[in-house]
C-alpha cells in the first residue's frame, strides 16, 4: 500500500478577485497511495475542490498557482504544457463532477460521450471504441446497454447519468479517479448505490480515488485515509479509524460533533460558532482558533506545524505540543475513543 | 386519525385527502401528491421525509396555498383553507410562515434587511410607526442571533448561514403559529446547519410553534423531529414518532430507505447491510394508510394491516 501514484508538495494557488487575492490553498502536501481511496473533507471554501483542480489543471482564469509540485510518474504536472496535460487529463487521471446532467453533452448519446476518451487518446477504431463503451456501461450496472447508448443524458435518471459519468471516467483504466462530491446531488438510495459501485470498480481496475465530500457518513463508508481541510489548510490526517475514533484536530472534534448521528443524542447539537474565515486575509496563526474553545495564546500568532500522533496520523493544533497544558476533548469524542478501544479489544480477543 | 395515544392533543394543521396533480386530466399529468391524510399536532414537528419528486415539496406549498389543491381539505386553526379565494388568503398567512430551502435565491437582493423582514408587518400593519418599526426589526434580528446594527444592509454582505437567519426572522414577524421549513438546512455547511437547527428549536420552545419540517437529510430529520411522514410517489407510506419510524420501520421503503443513510462510524459501515426496494410495483391493490399499532401509521392492504392487531 505504500506506492505513491502521486505526490502533492507545498501547494499554494491564489484567485484575484475584486475584492483582493483570495488565498484559496495555503500550503497543502499529501500523497495518494495506489489502490487507496483518500477522502478530502472540509466545508464550502476550505480549498478541497481546488486542490484536485490543480492536479489535473482545470480551474477559473484567475486561478493562479505561486508554489507547488504535484508529482506524477516522476513528472511535476505544473510544469507541463496544456497539450501535454491534455494527454493525461481523461486518461491517466479522470474525474467524476458533482452534477450529471452538467458534465454530460445534452445533444451527443451516452455511447459516444462515453467512448471519446478511446477516440481522443488512442487511434481505436470507432466501432472498437463503441464496443468497449458498451462494456464499461454495463460493468457501471445500466441496464440494456447495447440499446441505450443510443440515447441522450435526458432519458436517464440522476443516479443512471452518474453511472454513465463513471463509465466515461473509467473506461481508459485511470490510475487517479477524482471523484468531486460525486453523490451529493442525488438521493440517499442512489448514493448508496454508487458508492457500491466506486467500491467494486475499484477492486476490478485498481484505481486510486480522491473522493471530496462534506458528508462525513459517506467518507466512512468509502475512505481509507481522510484528510480534513480547513481555511485552505489541510489541518489533520490519518486513517480512517484514526480520525473518526481518535481525532484530535479541535475542527475535527467539531465536525464530528455538529451532527446528529450516533449514540449520545443529546437534545442539543453542538453547533460550531462563527463562520470560516477569510481568505482574503487569513489569520497570522491557526485559522480555526477564533472559532474554537480550546485556543490558546500562541494560536494568535503562529501557525502550528504537524506534530505526529502516529507514523499515519498527524494533526496541525498546538494542541499536541509538549509544552500545551492538557486538554480534554468534548465528551462525546472520548466515547468515541473508548467505542473503538472496547471493539479493538473484541477483536482480538 | 386522531388516534388513541394523542387524543389530547390539540391538532394545528389537519389534512384529508390532499391531491395535487399538475395538468391534471391531460397526457402529461403528475399526480404529485396523491391523496394524502395526516395531523400535525400544536407545539410539535413533524418532519417529512422522502427523496427528489416524493412531492414533500408539494405538499408544504399546497398547505400554505402557493398552489391550489386539486381536491382535499386542509384544516387551518379549524378553518378549511383549501378552498379560500386568493382574497382571503391574506390573513391566515400572517399565521401560517414559510423557510424557504435556498438563502441566495429566497431575499432580494436590492432591498435592505429590514425591509425584507418588515415586509409582513407592513402588509398586515403591525407597526402603530416608523420606530415601532425599526424596533420590532431590532427584536427579531436578536432572537436570531444576528447583530441589530445588520438591519440597513444588502442580502449580499451575508453569507448563507447569516441568510437563513434573515429568511427566520422574516418568517418569525408576523407572529405565525404554524412555520412550514421547506429544507431549510441542506444549502448551507455541516458546522453551520447545527447552528440553525438549534435556532429553529429554541424559538419554537419560546413560542410554542408548530412546525413542518421537509427534508431528504434523515439524520437531521431524525434529530429534530418528534413524528416523522414518509412520503414516496405522492403518498405517506408511514407515520409514526420518530422513534417508531427509525427503531421499527414497517414499510418495506422506510427500511430500504433508513438502511441507505451513511453512518459516520467506520466500524458500523463495514457492516453496513442495505436493503433494496422494487420500486417497479412499490403499491397493491387495496392498501391504504391505516393504524396498524397505536400511533404508527402504515401504507398497507386489510390482512398486512391484521398482523399487527
Amino acid at each position: 500500500m505504500s506506492d505513491k501514484v502521486l505526490e502533492v508538495k507545498d501547494l499554494e494557488v491564489d484567485f484575484s478577485t475584486l475584492n483582493g487575492t483570495v488565498h484559496a490553498i495555503r500550503d497543502v502536501s499529501f500523497d495518494l497511495n495506489k489502490g487507496e481511496t483518500l477522502a478530502l473533507v472540509g466545508e464550502s471554501g476550505s480549498g478541497k475542490s481546488v486542490t484536485v483542480r490543480s492536479v489535473i489543471q482545470l480551474y477559473a482564469k484567475n486561478a493562479k498557482v505561486t508554489n507547488g509540485e504535484i508529482t506524477f510518474h516522476g513528472k511535476n504536472l505544473l510544469e507541463l504544457s496544456p497539450k501535454e496535460m491534455d494527454k493525461i487529463r481523461g486518461k491517466d487521471i479522470s474525474m467524476i463532477f458533482q452534477d450529471p446532467m452538467t458534465s454530460l453533452d445534452p445533444t451527443m448519446t451516452i455511447g459516444k460521450q462515453v467512448a471519446e476518451p478511446l477516440l481522443v487518446h488512442h487511434d481505436t477504431s470507432e466501432k472498437e471504441a463503441m464496443k468497449r463503451a458498451q462494456e464499461v456501461l454495463k460493468l457501471v450496472g445500466i441496464p440494456n446497454a447495447k440499446e441505450r447508448m443510443h440515447n441522450y443524458p435526458h432519458q436517464f435518471s440522476g443516479g443512471q447519468r452518474q453511472r454513465i459519468v463513471i463509465a466515461m471516467a473509467i473506461i481508459d483504466n485511470p490510475e487517479i479517479l477524482i471523484a468531486d462530491e460525486p453523490t451529493t446531488a442525488l438521493d440517499v438510495t442512489v448514493q448508496a448505490q454508487i458508492i457500491s459501485l466506486l467500491k467494486d470498480l475499484q477492486k476490478k481496475i485498481g484505481t486510486s480515488i480522491i473522493f471530496i465530500t462534506h458528508d462525513l457518513g459517506v467518507v466512512a463508508g468509502i475512505a481509507d485515509r481522510v484528510a480534513v481541510m480547513y481555511a485552505g489548510k489541510i489541518i489533520e490526517y490519518g486513517t480512517t479509524d484514526e480520525i473518526y475514533y481518535d481525532p484530535k484536530h479541535p475542527y475535527t472534534w467539531g465536525l464530528l460533533d455538529s451532527m446528529p448521528t450516533l449514540g449520545l443524542e443529546g437534545k442539543r447539537l453542538k453547533a460550531i460558532p462563527g463562520t470560516p474565515a477569510n481568505l482574503i486575509d487569513p489569520p497570522k496563526g491557526d485559522a480555526f482558533a477564533p472559532r474554537s474553545e480550546y485556543a490558546m495564546k500562541i494560536d494568535e500568532r503562529l501557525q502550528p506545524p504537524f506534530f505526529k500522533v502516529t507514523d499515519t496520523h498527524y494533526a496541525a493544533t498546538w494542541l499536541l505540543d509538549p509544552k500545551a497544558p492538557k486538554v480534554t476533548p468534548p465528551a462525546s469524542i472520548q466515547e468515541r475513543y473508548n467505542q473503538y478501544q472496547k471493539l479493538r479489544g473484541e477483536n482480538d480477543g | 386519525m386522531a388516534d388513541a395515544q394523542n387524543k389530547d392533543r390539540k391538532v394545528a394543521v389537519k389534512v384529508r385527502h390532499l391531491k395535487e396533480y399538475f395538468n391534471a386530466g391531460k397526457k402529461d399529468e403528475v399526480k404529485a401528491v396523491d391523496d394524502i391524510s395526516f395531523d400535525i399536532y400544536e407545539g410539535e414537528t413533524l418532519g417529512l421525509v422522502g427523496e427528489s419528486g416524493s412531492g414533500k415539496t408539494t405538499t408544504g406549498r399546497s398547505i400554505i396555498r402557493l398552489y391550489d389543491p386539486t381536491s382535499g381539505d386542509i384544516h387551518f386553526n379549524g378553518k378549511n383553507i383549501a378552498k379560500l379565494k386568493k382574497r382571503q388568503l391574506k390573513d391566515f398567512r400572517k399565521n401560517m410562515q414559510m423557510i424557504f430551502q435556498d438563502p441566495y435565491a429566497s431575499l432580494d437582493p436590492r432591498m435592505k434587511v429590514k425591509d425584507i423582514i418588515a415586509e409582513g408587518i407592513d402588509v398586515h400593519h403591525l407597526a402603530k410607526d416608523n420606530a415601532d418599526r425599526d424596533r420590532q426589526v431590532a427584536d427579531l434580528l436578536k432572537k436570531v442571533n444576528l447583530n441589530p446594527g445588520f438591519a440597513n444592509r444588502y442580502p449580499s454582505e451575508f453569507s448563507g448561514g447569516q441568510r437563513q437567519r434573515i429568511g427566520i426572522a422574516r418568517a418569525l414577524a408576523v407572529q405565525p403559529s404554524f412555520i412550514i421549513a421547506d429544507e431549510p438546512i441542506s444549502a448551507l455547511d455541516v458546522s453551520i446547519q447545527a447552528q440553525v437547527v438549534n435556532l429553529l428549536q429554541d424559538i419554537q420552545e419560546e413560542q410554542n410553534l408548530t412546525y413542518l419540517f421537509i427534508a431528504h437529510d434523515l439524520s437531521m430529520v431524525k434529530h429534530i423531529s418528534d413524528r416523522i411522514a414518509v412520503l414516496y410517489k405522492g403518498k405517506i407510506v408511514e407515520l409514526s414518532t420518530t422513534d417508531e419510524v427509525y427503531n421499527h420501520p414497517l414499510h418495506p421503503y422506510t427500511q430500504s430507505l433508513l438502511s441507505a443513510v451513511p453512518i459516520p462510524d467506520p466500524e458500523a459501515e463495514r457492516n453496513h447491510k442495505i436493503k433494496t426496494f422494487d420500486h417497479n410495483h412499490p403499491f397493491k391493490e387495496g392498501e391504504e394508510l391505516r393504524e396498524v399499532l397505536p400511533g404508527h401509521y402504515l401504507y398497507c392492504d386489510e390482512a398486512t394491516a391484521a398482523k399487527y392487531a
